[in-house]
């Protein structure tokens, strides 16, 4: 069984205590709101693409410490790339993230590898890929996504009672 | 057989050590670690006594019910019929006839908001509902409300997690058709006083519905000194299987109310031209039941009753006590919730610390609780969170399982320091 004590490892707990940035941008090109409503998961994504590069990017939102390292980590991998660079690693979270490629299949991931063992706990993948979602809508300019139908392996309400 | 043992008036110590066993699942560990199950608002956990019965029945009894001659037939029809007047005295009912089998709690007020609601609520009618209520006893009634152009109005909380009664008796008006009132919070444990809201509304000439899911594992219930029209509960929260549970509703009231599913089991006679319905309870019970549910349901009850709902109650609160002491005493804690009368549920929230994050950590020290909105979220609205964490008790938890959930926040905030 998973031990989620890999997963709550330092580089994710300094994420979620002084996240990267995060905050507001004056002038963003691009942004989108992301939300799980279930969980009360919010974050807002916003980016200043000039031509085809991120030159700004920022998050900023309510949620637990995995989506917050995540979006924080996220800020920080991206800022600089290009859009499709961008996107090749928005495919790499999130099949790393939902256990669809093993590791030695991603080539860009990166530092990004921390979030590997979300894999293990089902109910904490949508979590990990919200920001992402985010950034992928804001790219497109879709307005408000959610992740806990689409790419949750266990697709369901949290529960009952 | 099964038959509850005598209540003993000078009753022993309770013996949690005693009554764990009974319950295999709580040999389980998880992460190397004695399991520690605090879930129990959510499911609870089944002693062998109700497993046997469960094997019991499905090896030598079963059959469909109300349907054939033979043995096996005539046994499991009188076994069903034996587990309504078992569920009929749990609950102190007047006649088995007021016991209808459903599929849980859900089932019970959806019946109730289709059978009666649908036939009896109109037009600018109101029906009161409370902060508290789990989703389960709001979405049919809203359903209802657009359906007909009724109005639903809500009856508020005090920061404590208490029903504000001055302003539930404000909310009455000569529009009031029903009520519909959850006997304990889930989310926050809070245990409503029920019996003064019933005699107010009937005062007025109107029916209540008392969602018992969460109080009818954890307390005596007698719903002839309630005097409540409805009352409702599940299976699975009080050692029972998933898939069964009962709506109790007056007689005159069910005889009254239409069928809410039509098919066999619930008719006396069918042409193409008229169908005439079976009595109550058969005419709200169409189709084949859950049977083998049913029956375990009944030695479920079986089982509490033998060790006196009464003295659960009383071991409950002791639980209860010992951990809201203990989680008192944490810095960075809140609890959520802090009715005056108040059943072993404690949600609560840590500074700077997710409910999901505190979960999932918790779990790692084999440590099961319940993480969210717990199906209330105007409770959660009400108090500006999205979630809280929830450790809810059940008789077979021992205080040191309390102590294992306080060290246990004790790591998690050492996680996050």
């Amino acid at each position: 069984m998973a031990d989620p004590r890999t997963l709550y490892q330092e580089v994710i707990l300094d994420h979620n205590r002084k996240p990267r940035n995060y905050g507001v941008l004056e002038h963003p090109s691009h942004h989108a709101e992301g939300v799980n409503p279930l969980c009360g998961d919010h974050i807002t994504v916003a980016l200043d693409v000039a031509g085809e590069t991120v030159a700004g990017i920022a998050f900023q939102g309510e949620s637990c410490a995995i989506c917050k390292a995540s979006a924080s980590m996220m800020t920080a991998a991206i800022k600089g790339k290009t859009r499709a660079e961008a996107e090749i690693l928005i495919q790499e979270f999130l099949d790393m993230a939902t256990g669809k490629r093993d590791l030695g299949q991603l080539s860009h991931i990166g530092r990004l590898t921390v979030f590997a063992g979300v894999r293990e706990l089902p109910m904490r993948v949508k979590c990990a890929i919200l920001p992402w979602h985010t950034l992928h809508a804001a790219f497109h300019s879709v307005a408000s996504v959610s992740t806990e139908a689409d790419a949750d392996p266990m697709p369901a309400p949290i529960g009952n009672g | 057989m099964n038959a509850p043992l005598p209540k003993n008036r000078s009753a022993p110590a309770f013996d949690v050590a005693r009554i764990r066993e009974d319950f295999p699942i709580l040999k389980l560990k998880v992460h190397d670690q004695p399991l520690v199950y605090l879930d129990n608002a959510a499911t609870s956990q089944m002693p062998q006594q109700v497993i046997d019965r469960l094997v019991r029945y499905q090896t030598t009894q079963h059959a469909n019910i109300h349907r054939a001659v033979h043995y096996l037939s005539e046994t499991a029809t009188a076994e069903y019929a034996d587990a309504r007047r078992k569920l009929q005295k749990f609950i102190h009912a007047r006649e088995d006839r007021e016991v209808i089998f459903t599929s849980g709690t859900t089932d019970s007020i959806n019946l109730v908001m289709h059978a009666y609601g649908r036939k009896f609520i109109g037009a600018g009618d109101e029906i009161i509902l409370t902060t508290l209520e789990h989703h389960s006893n709001i979405v049919p009634w809203q359903m209802l409300a657009e359906e007909r152009g009724a109005k639903i109005r809500v009856v508020p909380i005090n920061d404590d997690g208490e029903l504000l009664i001055d302003e539930y008796e404000k909310l009455f008006n000569e529009h009031t058709r029903f009520v519909g009132v959850t006997h304990v919070s889930n989310a926050l444990g809070s245990i409503n006083p029920v019996k003064r809201m019933i005699a107010f509304a009937h005062e007025r000439g109107v029916p209540v519905l008392v969602d018992g899911a969460q109080a009818a594992p954890h307390m005596p219930i007698d719903v002839v000194d309630l005097d409540c029209d409805f009352y409702a509960f599940s299976g699975h929260k009080q050692c029972g299987p998933t898939g069964i549970g009962i709506l109790y509703g007056k007689a005159a009231l069910l005889e009254r109310m239409q069928p809410f599913k039509g098919g066999g089991d619930m008719i006396l006679s069918v042409t193409f031209e008229k169908t005439t319905y079976s009595t109550i309870p058969h005419k709200f019970e169409a189709g084949t039941p859950p049977i083998a549910a049913a029956i375990g349901f009944g030695a479920a009850v079986d089982y509490l009753s033998a060790i006196g709902m009464d003295r659960i109650a009383a071991h409950e609160l002791e639980l209860l006590n010992h951990a809201t002491e203990q989680m008192q005493g944490l810095s960075g804690v809140r609890i959520v919730g802090n009715a005056r009368s108040k059943a072993a549920v404690l949600s609560f929230v840590i500074d700077g610390i997710h409910p999901h994050d505190v979960g999932t950590l918790l779990n790692q020290e084999g440590v099961a609780v319940r993480t969210g909105h717990h199906c209330a979220q105007p409770v959660m609205q009400r108090y500006g969170i999205p979630a809280t964490s929830r450790a809810s008790f059940a008789f077979y938890n021992s205080l040191s399982e309390v102590d294992a959930l306080i060290a246990g926040i004790r790591k998690v905030q050492k996680v996050f320091a």
